[in-house]
């Protein structure tokens, strides 16, 4: 009975609850959505942010939070793009090394600023949104990598795939998370992130090297925009200095706040990102569908995120207020 | 005794912060199979020295060896791996990791990407948890214990990492008599496992009950250790005062008036029930009880920090409402907070904001502020309540503790309240600025002010109050006038009816 | 942790000497440079020396410095608005909208101002009735503006009444409307913020809300009022930009939180908050212009000024804790 009750308490049940309300109310509309057809479409929007979103989720569990994956995403894409365009003859699957590596460089730089100087991570990241988003510019002279100088094999993995007609882009976008869950559920460190998003001022006293878990996280996340960005490139086929990457970081802060993940540290799982990238995506799939025009998809972000917001303080009031009972 | 080399021995440790000496040469040998109380009033470095064993400090100066080999505690992870536990009076916890991760946390063992062994961890947690005869689910969240789980986690914690020193720092502040029971039974097994356990308290019958030596620190230094059973309550008191017992009594004993604050039947459920009391126009009336008993909660509900749920407030005969401490105010109700970083003093701002914070109509009628009027109401405050300090514009955390606290005082005065509420106004107070609080404290009675006093010291208690209220799990157990007042009828009222305490958990 | 206890005893550090107190804090940093700036872009380009130019370049950031000045305010409070830019565009495009569709102007800038007071409301009633951190609030309201802004407008631009334009070339006294408008509201806010209680109040906020809230402070109040303000001001501004650019897209103002925060950080606001002042707003105001302009002046791509700001805010702060952490003990 209890563990039957504690599922159903979680915060994963409550998402997929949504997702579920959420298909259904729009399958009534356009019974279409309920394809396999348009799984796979959800499935095809979701990968770049499900990946986004476990760095993110990292370093929102270690109490930051980070807003420049955008750029570092854009970055790392152009700094990949550029190495096809003007290096052809470099075996393709090298530019997965040379952009992830790029992206860690640059989430190790955030990490740095915040540890170094003890700045808050928003201010810093807000920073080098702007700064790593006017280098991308620099590198490139503000050219596009256009569609012919991105390798062909690497723009087919969004369409090809190893089994079950399953692109290898999302293949690549769930190992990452399985990779994530042995991280933080398995490895000793990844323990200590948890121990250092739910108490920072007694961290320390236990042995987490709090610094330096805080450049990994940091490092992580950048290093995961990277290998999102060479798969931008493979997905969309160009990367352009302006647009690649921008907005990133409120696709992918929605789906981790809707996913459980608390602003207050300490608090998140691997799971509960999925369904909230998932989530995210199936209102993207049915927004066309609905002939809702895409201009929309920001504002229903917004909402979203807001809306999460106010369902994780709920839900922290309640746990406050039934210890206060027990207590009494 | 077939080893007589001391588990530890440190010889003249001593620490400055900030160029302040807070702890001098102290040296100390602790033996294996003792508990070993430190006493001394607050600041006089037995915290400090605790801290310094447990690498939380390292000393300025001084050695420290372990089993007769120097050691190094460079920090607390040293001190874990050295065998050494502090267990803190509030806890460390980390509040969303579960209770056996809790336990493990900070063990070292493995490098960063050691595989976390779920099923072991769970299993020596029970275990643990069995070995100290304490129920808690191993698997759920820290967030929620009580603190006398914590504590026992905290135990097991150093019984995990197979400590050899244990220290205790008042442990037993926010804990029933019941757990305090349990705490002690387990302490005195850990002793005759051989190992050692420091117990840094307050209380005087809980050492004379529980440990074996004593050490007495005053203003920094060790002035005396010795078996318990050597020593009278009185040799302890004068050792950690310095001079003999003064007995405080405030001197003009006011005339009582009419009601000033009446409450009834005060509720905010799951904190208190019930409550009813009244104070009268220079009358000091002492609430007492445990921590934890609800006497904060009780105050700031009045006060409209935290309102009650049900009840009525009555202030000079007239019924009010206070859903904020603004109203609270402006019904000449004024509240002096326990801690008085968090919730006293601006820390950067200046000794004269400080002191003029909750005046606003009076410095500035007109919106803008009139800096000649503050000044001169500030000058006047410092003076009144000799504050010390360098210059009213510094920030006010450049001050001493009494002196800050004074500040706050002088902060209420200036709104001329009729009635003052003061939590622990004494807490971490220096013992001669205590002397003055007291005296002021009388005065404001004197002057026709009714006063709810907030202590966790008796004899502050004893000393000042005219009628003295306790509390016990949220509500009232007694009201004893002054010439009943003692310390026996005070705790036998203060300590939780086994009973309830058990049907309510 | 408070593992460093206040001994009990011990002696009072003299009080810093007055002339310190003065000169060693962030804004006269902030002055320096200033001065640094205007010298090293005379040397560029003699167009530097002329009141004018500066006035006119000041122009096309006006906006972002008016709705600063407030910012500064709730960050001294101990908050932070990261929306006011979206703020701006959606207020612009309802504006624009409102008068497109034949609502009358008065009542179509009414719109939008009431708009602004609304967005500033949301962001108020989630932080501080619903006590959700601003930083995250305001990423969300952000984000949703914005969007709502793009549902309105779409991917057109809408045109504003020809004599609605041009509210940057209006001169009084020689000084552009916007600017004069920004000059008169420092002034407001710097007396507000320095000399009156609702000041005084708004740092002790800032400071320790705790503590506030126990001596009687209604911070609540205060700080709803600093976001309410905030909607309203940033409302202001986004028409500003409107009449300035003479039409509305919703990417109007886009990164503009960027530069808002830069002024006040760059101007010696603690990002913790209880410290900052209108005055070093002011002055950070002016020295972005300057660099900015210079930087256009000296032929430095557009790129590369996203990239110098970027790296002047994160300087910025480091800088301005530094020099709080050294006056502090």
């Amino acid at each position: 009975m209890t563990a039957l009750r504690n599922i159903l308490l979680r915060r994963e049940a409550g998402i997929l609850v949504m997702i579920i309300l959420f298909c259904l109310a729009v399958g009534t509309q356009k019974p279409q959505f309920l394809t396999l057809d348009s799984l796979r479409i959800i499935l095809l929007l979701t990968p770049l942010i499900l990946i986004g979103a476990m760095g993110q989720m990292l370093v929102v569990v270690a109490r930051h939070v980070d807003l420049s994956i955008g750029s570092m995403l854009g970055f790392s894409a152009m700094v990949t793009g550029m190495m096809f365009k003007f290096h052809p003859e470099i075996w393709w699957p090298v530019g997965f090394l040379v952009s992830i590596g790029t992206g860690a460089l640059l989430g190790l730089i955030n990490g740095l600023l915040v540890t170094l100087f003890r700045l808050p991570a928003i201010i810093v990241t807000l920073g080098t949104l702007n700064l790593y988003r006017g280098l991308t510019y620099i590198v490139s002279n503000a050219k596009q990598i256009d569609r012919q100088y991105v390798p062909t094999a690497l723009k087919s993995m969004s369409q090809t795939s190893p089994i079950f007609g399953i692109p290898w882009i999302i293949f690549i976008s769930f190992g990452v998370a399985l990779l994530t869950y042995i991280f933080v559920m398995h490895t000793r460190v990844g323990r200590q992130i948890f121990a250092l998003g739910s108490n920072p001022v007694a961290a320390p006293l236990r042995g987490v090297a709090v610094t330096r878990v805080t450049l990994l996280v940091f490092s992580i996340s950048g290093a995961l925009s990277g290998l999102a960005g060479i798969l931008y490139a493979g997905r969309w086929g160009f990367v352009n200095p302006s647009n690649t990457g921008s907005g990133f970081e409120f696709q992918v802060i929605a789906a981790v706040v809707i996913g459980g993940v608390s602003i207050n540290g300490g608090v998140g799982t691997v799971l509960g990102t999925i369904l909230g990238v998932l989530l995210l995506g199936c209102v993207a799939a049915a927004l066309p569908l609905l002939g809702i025009p895409g201009t929309t998809q920001s504002a229903i972000y917004g909402a979203v995120i807001l809306i999460a917001l106010l369902i994780d303080r709920t839900v922290r009031q309640q746990g406050i207020k039934s210890l206060t009972r027990a207590r009494a | 005794m077939t080893d007589t080399t001391p588990l530890i021995s440190a010889r003249g440790i001593s620490k400055n912060f900030a160029s302040i000496e807070v702890l001098r040469d102290v040296d100390l040998d602790l033996q294996r199979g003792e508990i070993h109380a430190l006493l001394g009033e607050n600041g006089a470095g037995k915290s400090t020295f605790a801290k310094i064993l447990a690498g939380v400090h390292r000393p300025s100066r001084g050695t420290i060896t372990l089993n007769g080999q120097p050691v190094d505690i460079l920090n607390p992870i040293v001190a874990q791996k050295l065998g050494i536990t502090l267990i803190h009076q509030e806890p460390i916890s980390f509040p969303d990791l579960s209770v056996a991760e809790n336990l493990v946390l900070g063990r070292g063992d493995g490098g960063w990407f050691a595989r976390v062994p779920w099923s072991e961890m769970t299993r020596n947690a029970r275990a643990l948890m069995d070995l100290l005869g304490v129920r808690i689910d191993v698997t759920r969240p820290m967030r929620g214990l009580s603190i006398a789980d914590q504590q026992m986690v905290e135990i097991a914690r150093a019984l995990a990492s197979d400590s050899r020193l244990i220290i205790m720092d008042e442990p037993t502040a926010p804990l029933t008599p019941k757990e305090v029971e349990t705490l002690f039974g387990i302490a005195r097994r850990l002793r005759d496992e051989g190992r050692t356990i420091i117990f840094i308290s307050h209380r005087l019958e809980e050492v004379r009950a529980l440990c074996d030596r004593v050490t007495i620190f005053r203003d920094g230094n060790k002035i005396a250790t010795d078996t318990i059973g050597n020593l009278t309550d009185a040799d302890i008191i004068r050792l950690m005062i310095g001079r003999p017992l003064k007995e405080f009594r405030h001197k003009a004993r006011a005339e009582i008036g009419d009601v000033a604050l009446k409450v009834e039947g005060l509720t905010l459920p799951g904190v208190f029930h019930d409550i009813s009391f009244e104070v009268r126009k220079g009358e000091i009336v002492g609430l007492g009880g445990l921590v934890g008993a609800g006497r904060t909660d009780v105050a700031r509900a009045i006060f409209g920090v935290a309102p009650a749920t049900s009840g009525t407030v009555t202030v000079a005969g007239k019924g009010v409402t206070i859903t904020e401490p603004a109203q609270a105010i402006d019904l000449g109700l004024a509240f002096v907070p326990e801690d008085r970083a968090a919730a006293g003093i601006f820390r950067t701002l200046s000794v004269e904001e400080n002191i003029s914070a909750a005046i606003p109509k009076q410095i500035a009628p007109t919106g803008f502020i009139r800096r000649t009027v503050e000044k001169a109401l500030a000058q006047e405050s410092v003076r009144k309540l000799s504050i010390k300090l360098a210059s009213p514009r510094q920030p006010i955390g450049e001050l001493s503790g009494g002196n800050q606290q004074k500040a706050i005082l002088a902060r209420w005065l200036l709104t001329n309240p009729s009635v003052l509420i003061l939590d622990e106004p004494t807490r971490g107070i220096d013992i001669g600025v205590k002397a003055e609080f007291y005296d002021m404290i009388g005065d404001l009675a004197a002057s026709g002010r009714a006063i709810l006093l907030i202590s966790s010291e008796l004899p502050e208690l004893l000393a000042l109050c005219d009628r003295i209220l306790v509390m016990s799990e949220g509500r009232l157990t007694a009201d004893i006038p002054r010439d009943q007042a003692t310390q026996e009828t005070i705790m036998s009222a203060a300590v939780p009816r086994t009973a309830r305490s058990g049907v309510a958990a | 942790m408070s593992a460093i206890q206040t001994p009990a005893t011990r002696e009072l550090p003299p009080a810093r000497p007055r002339w310190q107190v003065i000169v060693v804090r962030p804004e006269t940093m902030t002055l320096v440079l200033l001065i640094a700036a205007l010298f090293g872009a005379s040397l560029l380009s003699p167009y530097f020396l002329d009141v004018g130019y500066i006035l006119r370049s000041f122009t096309l950031s006006a906006e972002f410095a008016i709705v600063a000045l407030v910012l500064t305010m709730v960050i001294i409070a101990g908050e932070i608005d990261l929306s006011p830019a979206a703020n701006m565009a959606l207020s612009a495009c309802l504006f624009a909208f409102a008068q497109q569709a034949g609502v009358p102007m008065p009542l179509a800038i009414a719109i939008g101002l009431f708009a602004g007071l609304v967005m500033g409301a949301i962001n108020g009633i989630m932080v501080i009735a619903l006590q959700i951190p601003s930083i995250i609030v305001t990423i969300g309201t952000l984000t949703l503006y914005r969007g709502l802004a793009q549902v309105i407008a779409g991917d057109k631009s809408i045109r504003v009444p020809d004599w609605f334009i041009g509210i940057n070339t209006v001169l009084i006294a020689g000084i552009p409307l916007t600017v004069l408008i920004f000059i008169v509201m420092s002034i407001i806010l710097g007396v507000v913020l320095s000399m009156t209680i609702f000041g005084r109040q708004i740092y002790q906020i800032g400071t320790n809300e705790v503590a506030a809230r126990h001596a009687g402070i209604r911070s609540q109040r205060i700080k709803m009022s600093l976001f309410l303000l905030m909607g309203v001001v940033s409302a202001a501004a986004g028409l500003m930009t409107a009449s300035r650019l003479g039409s509305v897209r919703y990417d109007l103002g886009l990164g503009g939180e960027l530069q808002m925060v830069l002024m006040a950080m760059l101007g010696g606001t603690y990002i913790f908050g209880g410290r900052g002042t209108i005055l070093g707003t002011f002055l950070a105001a002016w020295l972005l212009v300057i660099v900015s302009t210079g930087m256009t002046v000296a032929n430095v791509p557009p790129s590369v000024q996203l990239v110098v700001q970027g790296v002047l805010l994160i300087v910025s702060i480091i800088a301005t804790n530094f020099i709080y952490s050294r006056t502090q003990r």
